[in-house]
């Protein structure tokens, strides 16, 4: 049974490691679609709590993978999952930049990276809507989400602060 | 800015992305650029913005192939394994720890509460970064045509990520290629 679902986290999380342009959080719809829809491994609102303690915590954006394999099959799954997130995409990037000079400036390329920016932010805004929809369970919560966006866009306050209003809005009582 | 004669060893670029991985909320590139270039002088500006360049073309974590990209330049298979080692290793034992907290505790009422509410302002730091995203890179119709497939293939369709870039891709690049040269 464990060993299923280890081998189930390292083939998906193999495969989204090399389509997962623009890198980890446009591709969480992903993630919430294979562990919450596909497998049933965990609900919606647990995989947007998940995200949120990797928010929380410092580091890059991509360990919300190892917390997703914690959930799914404890400490070999969060081992196993990150593992194989960053295994296929580095080898290639390490196959692939000692080429770079040669290809950097050919017309394939700057196609191939300005044609994916668009995608990238429309899976970006699905990332955006998918996650808030997993999170917000009433008015008052989707009021915070906007106000954390809000003043994330217009302003330089540090984003830790935010986590933390929100964590007390929520001990509060008032999301 | 001139860069460091000395190439770094495995050892330094492991302490260095150590520093890195630990440094960062949210993202972690700006502290990358910061070590990179600024105090131990390995890359110059130019250098860096060239790698991250490089790392944003390729698929997966962007820091991730910065680590290896960066590694793999100075020291080879070694240096990469080393950079990667290094900005991996103390964040994974954070978010671990953070893991078996939440799992211990995250059922007790009050901290289930906590975390609706962080959960909500999280979903808004990725709203954030969504409106960011598509007021820098969306400058003409065309684009707002594929993000707005895009979005409407994962977001609401629930498609396959695959299923939606072996569509929209090609697409998207074949505009592209008219425009640059």
């Amino acid at each position: 049974m464990t060993d299923g679902v280890l081998g189930q986290l390292a083939a998906d999380f193999a495969l989204l490691s090399l389509i997962a342009v623009g890198g980890a959080v446009p591709v969480l719809p992903e993630m919430q679609r294979m562990v919450v829809d596909n497998h049933g491994w965990m609900s919606a609102s647990t995989f947007a709590s998940l995200f949120a303690l990797a928010q929380a915590a410092p580091g890059p954006n991509v360990l919300v993978v190892s917390l997703i394999g914690w959930q799914v099959a404890g400490l070999a799954g969060a081992a196993v999952a990150t593992v194989a997130m960053i295994t296929p995409s580095s080898l290639l990037t390490y196959a692939v930049a000692a080429a770079w000079e040669r290809f950097r400036d050919a017309r394939w390329r700057k196609a191939i990276q300005r044609g994916l920016a668009p995608v990238t932010i429309g899976l970006m805004a699905g990332a955006a809507y998918l996650l808030t929809r997993a999170a917000d369970q009433n008015l008052a919560a989707y009021a915070l989400t906007a106000f954390v966006a809000f003043v994330v866009v217009l302003t330089r306050v540090h984003p830790l602060w935010l986590i933390a209003f929100g964590a007390l809005l929520g001990f509060g009582g008032v999301v | 800015m001139n860069r460091s004669t000395q190439p770094p060893t495995p050892r330094a670029l492991f302490t260095g992305f150590l520093g890195i991985g630990v440094s960062g909320f949210g993202g972690v590139m700006p502290w990358a650029r910061r070590l990179l270039v600024e105090e131990r002088r390995w890359l110059t500006a130019d250098e860096f913005t060239d790698v991250v360049s490089l790392c944003q073309f390729l698929p997966g974590p962007n820091i991730v192939n910065v680590a290896v990209a960066v590694g793999a330049r100075f020291v080879g298979a070694r240096g990469a394994l080393a950079a990667l080692a290094g900005l991996m290793i103390a964040p994974f034992a954070i978010v671990i720890v953070l893991g078996a907290l939440y799992t211990t505790y995250g059922h007790l009422p009050d901290v289930a509460a906590a975390f609706r509410g962080i959960a909500s302002a999280a979903a808004g730091l990725v709203v954030a970064m969504a409106v960011k995203m598509a007021r820098a890179g969306i400058t003409r119709w065309t684009a707002v045509i594929v993000a707005a497939a895009a979005f409407a293939g994962i977001g609401l369709l629930r498609l396959p990520l695959f299923t939606v870039l072996a569509v929209l891709a090609p697409v998207s690049v074949l505009l592209a290629w008219r425009r640059v040269r």
